[in-house]
């Protein structure tokens, strides 16, 4: 069997089945030659006879096998055996024979070892022989496996690079049982262990061994090793074959390194003295300039890679974290719009991991460099990005309190906020991808605020400033949530009495309002009417709050206008007007004249809508403005009661119109309406309003409704019915309701 | 018994980022039949975020709303009540509780939801409930100032409904009880 291993007509894969086998057998041969010594055979003697084997490879497998007897007995010191043998080895230079026959050497040898501590050290030798032992055969298996690529001919180079790799663990125990040296402490791996294997490693120039044994090593040996040799081990990686794969390599170290920090706290003094991090950034260059064929991707990785290390073990280092972007912008230098897609993903990851370990976007503004790299994405991702930083800021609820820090927020936010060169054009964009996003951008402006109404006053200023270079179609978006912010900063100053002697670049309520005023005018250009309309009878009721009565007055000029030049449709017309009515009627900071001057618009404009019913309900709400239920309000009855009979004209006429073209009667609803805001003046006083008018009107809707013109609608019979009840209601009241009600019978 | 949420005035995004965190967690799937929302949502992802927690939305139409197919006003029909909703820009003066008892006796309904002044109401009277859930994010309201964020949940069982206000102030959700009772019908 032994004489069959000296075939070279297997591959790997049975040359290792057949090795297994006569493993096995050689274990039992083994126990027959220690049964031999005890029977008077001297270990001398049987190492002496096994070398009369006449082929050499079947010899020397015997050799080793009573070498390992031979040990075991201590008839000799382990160290002259084991240097024997694997001197011997070198009588096979067959590249899979070879490893086999020093894997078996490794095999039986590495529990007789004089290691420090083992039975066999002392006269067996010391640690110092059993590294050397281990490392020679390392050495020489490493040689054998690397010649192994150059057996046979070149075409089929790939599968023999397969069956390569799929020997690679053989050379790679080697260094597995240096790691379980109890004797190698940290003095002797670092002057004599490292040094030798990566001597070896670097100097086989060999592209799969050096990734394999690279890797082997941060594997097996432990971290605190690896953190006080970093200069040797980093520095073996920049002497690497420029193919191989260094980025996992040491990104795999640097994992390593920031695990064994974060699960030993104290060993980060260590780490700091050592200095790592400059160690590391320094590789991460050289390694970059020793291989110029890397692709992008890798040399972004190596940086994300850095990056997590620092940002998993000095992560209160914020300036480390600006120098990896920093390197990563040098990198990039010249490549403009990243456009390789893999690569792309490496810088999202480089980005987002800042965002996801401080969670404060804040924190990640000061970090000069972050912007630089986000230039590197195109267009389309660069926009994803920002959407994710604005996700975080919603996320963690980050508010950013100052103007400067907004400045940079959105400068670095800007394809979302404004159109930038290389963008698609609005129409090109996903219309509910647009809207998101604006939305998303509205949101983020809550998230801009200040206590202090100076610096939140700067904040408004800054923002406007980036949102009008957004284009029309994103201010609809992005300016109402700013008026409101404006809004809000109004009250407060409002509320806190604020200082009429505002310095410069102060905020005060006047410049507060002339701010609004120019918002609110840019959305209107925009053109958003309806929405600007809005904005307009906020702000001026805001000034009416502040009692500033100027103010006010221009807002609501400003109202009339887009009402009278942009709102044509007569639906948003209603809506409009009702608005207009209803903060006109809260209004109590104008002076008669201008209060007249409004409120006869405000009429004349509810007058002339388009449909009857409307007309005839915004005439009706008019009444309001004549009426103010609070102290010191307007109560003018006659004008209440002009606005009602208009009212009622207008709802006669609607009747009437409604008979001439659909040949049946009008809505009975609007009288049954008027009726009830006779009732609403009747109760609270307006002397205008009489019982017999009410009366009236009562026997008006009563014999519309029986009128055979009439069509039936059930919801005005209940609202009369639900009238009447409440009538019947007012006169069983106890107090002086019921009093003014007993005149009206129903 | 059925539970009906009623919501409104968020004003997402122009005035609000979000309702609060302290809501989002008490609303959950599942546990609501009706949603009755005054308006002013604002935008198509509040309304779709409504739509995750119930489906049956009913919304009426803020001047704020960017959806144009809200009604200006609804009526629907929830066990032996009827239940009217509008936003209440329509209804001047704003807040008024005789305006809105009009409204209340047009639509023939014996609850009436309205917004629009982001405060808290709930009125009963002769006729019924009228009942303004205030603001659900606390939004800036010109006529209401410093907004406590609130919803209302109210619980139908019959001819009887528990109003259960939940305001969130300084941080803390405090919830009010009011209990409500129709009377029987005369027919």
């Amino acid at each position: 069997m032994l004489a069959e291993l000296r075939t070279s007509k297997l591959s790997p894969q049975k040359y290792y089945e057949l090795y297994m086998k006569t493993f096995d057998e050689l274990r039992m041969l083994e126990v027959f030659f220690r049964e031999e010594t005890k029977r008077g055979c001297t270990n001398a003697y049987l190492y002496e006879l096994v070398q009369h084997a006449g082929n050499i490879l079947p010899r020397l497998y015997l050799l080793c096998t009573v070498g390992s007897v031979y040990i075991k007995s201590k008839d000799a010191p382990a160290k002259e055996v084991l240097k024997d043998l694997v001197e011997m080895c070198r009588g096979i230079q067959h590249p899979i024979r070879g490893l086999f026959l020093r894997s078996y050497l490794s095999q039986i040898s590495k529990d007789k070892l004089p290691d420090a501590a083992s039975e066999f050290e002392g006269e067996g030798g010391t640690v110092v022989d059993a590294v050397e032992f281990v490392i020679q055969n390392f050495t020489e298996m490493n040689k054998l496996w690397v010649r192994m690529q150059h057996q046979g001919p070149a075409r089929e180079k790939e599968k023999r690079e397969k069956e390569r790799s799929e020997l690679r663990d053989l050379v790679g125990k080697n260094l597995h049982v240096l790691s379980q040296l109890e004797g190698v402490d940290l003095g002797m791996y670092r002057d004599m262990v490292l040094p030798r294997v990566l001597e070896q490693v670097v100097n086989c120039k060999d592209e799969l061994a050096q990734y394999y044994l690279m890797d082997c090593i941060i594997q097996v040996f432990p971290d605190e090793y690896h953190l006080q040799t970093l200069e040797t081990l980093l520095g073996a990686c920049a002497q690497l074959q420029p193919t191989v794969d260094v980025k996992t390599v040491m990104s795999q170290l640097m994992e390593r390194l920031s695990n064994y920090a974060a699960s030993t706290p104290q060993v980060l003094a260590d780490f700091l003295q050592v200095e790592a991090f400059s160690k590391l950034s320094e590789a991460v260059v050289k390694v970059i300039e020793a291989q110029p064929d890397m692709p992008l991707v890798g040399a972004v990785s190596l940086h994300v890679s850095l990056l997590t290390f620092t940002l998993r073990v000095h992560v209160d280092r914020l300036d480390y974290v600006d120098q990896v972007l920093g390197a990563c912008v040098k990198k990039l230098e010249g490549v403009g719009k990243v456009k390789d897609s893999k690569a792309t993903k490496q810088i999202i990851a480089l980005l987002s991991a800042p965002l996801e370990k401080y969670n404060n976007v804040v924190t990640v503004l000061t970090l000069t460099n972050y912007p630089k790299v986000m230039e590197h994405l195109d267009y389309g991702t660069n926009k994803v990005m920002a959407v994710v930083i604005i996700q975080s800021i919603m996320k963690n609820g980050t508010f950013i309190m100052e103007a400067d820090k907004v400045e940079a927020l959105f400068e670095l936010l800007k394809e979302i906020i404004q159109d930038s060169d290389g963008a698609p054009t609005l129409d090109e964009l996903d219309e509910e991808d647009f809207m998101e996003e604006q939305n998303l951008v509205a949101r983020l402006v809550q998230m801009l605020t200040n206590k202090d109404n100076d610096e939140m006053f700067k904040i408004l200023l800054t923002a406007r400033k980036h949102f009008l270079k957004g284009g029309p179609k994103r201010l609809g978006y992005t300016l109402p949530p700013l008026v409101f912010s404006a809004l809000k900063l109004v009250r407060l100053l409002q509320q806190q009495g604020e200082n009429s002697e505002a310095e410069e670049g102060a905020a005060s309520s006047q410049k507060v309002f002339q701010f609004l005023l120019q918002t609110v005018e840019a959305l209107s250009a925009v053109p958003a009417p309806e929405l600007a309309l809005r904005l307009y009878l906020q702000c001026a009721e805001a000034a009416n709050d502040s009692d500033l009565e100027p103010v006010a007055y221009e807002f609501f000029t400003q109202a009339f206008v887009l009402y009278e030049e942009e709102i044509a449709d007569s639906k948003a017309q209603v809506t409009a007007i009702h608005l207009i009515i209803g903060t006109l009627q809260r209004m109590n900071v104008f002076g008669v004249e201008n209060r007249d001057t409004l409120t006869h618009k405000a009429t004349g404009y509810s007058a002339k809508l388009l449909k009857k019913p409307d007309q005839c309900r915004a005439v009706y709400a008019c009444s309001h403005l004549f009426w103010v239920e609070v102290e010191g309000g307007v109560r003018d009855g006659e004008r209440v009661l002009l606005c009602l009979k208009r009212a009622l004209r207008i709802a006669n006429a609607a009747q009437q119109m409604a008979s001439v073209t659909k040949g049946s009667g009008g809505p009975v609803t609007l009288f049954v309406e008027i009726l009830n805001k006779y009732l609403y003046y009747f109760e609270h006083g307006n002397q205008h309003i009489t019982n017999s008018v009410i009366q009236g009107l009562i026997e008006l809707i009563v014999t519309e409704l029986q009128s055979e013109n009439t069509t039936q609608d059930p919801m005005v019979d209940a609202f009369l019915a639900s009238t009447l009840r409440y009538i019947r209601f007012q006169k069983q009241k106890g107090d002086g309701v019921a009093e003014r009600y007993a005149a009206i019978e129903v | 018994m059925v539970l009906v949420l009623a919501l409104g005035d968020l004003h997402i995004p122009h005035r609000a980022p979000d309702l609060p965190a302290k809501f989002k967690s008490m609303l959950v799937p599942g546990k609501i039949q009706h949603i009755v929302s005054p308006g002013n949502l604002c935008i198509k992802e509040v309304h779709d975020y409504l739509k995750s927690l119930c489906a049956d939305v009913n919304v009426s139409k803020g001047e704020y709303d960017e959806d144009s197919r809200y009604p200006e006003t609804k009526v629907l029909t929830i066990g032996s009540f009827r239940l009217g909703i509008c936003h209440g820009h329509q209804v001047i003066p704003w807040g008024d509780l005789d305006s809105l008892a009009m409204l209340q006796r047009q639509l023939d309904v014996d609850i009436l939801i309205t917004g629009h002044t982001h405060q808290f109401k709930a009125y009963k009277h002769e006729g019924g409930v009228i009942i303004n859930p205030g603001s659900g994010t606390g939004a800036y309201s010109s006529i209401t100032s410093n907004v406590n964020p609130s919803f209302v949940l109210m619980d139908i069982d019959g001819l009887r409904v528990v109003v259960y206000v939940y305001e969130l102030i300084e941080g803390e959700v405090k919830v009010d009880k009011i209990d409500f009772k129709k009377a029987q019908p005369v027919n």
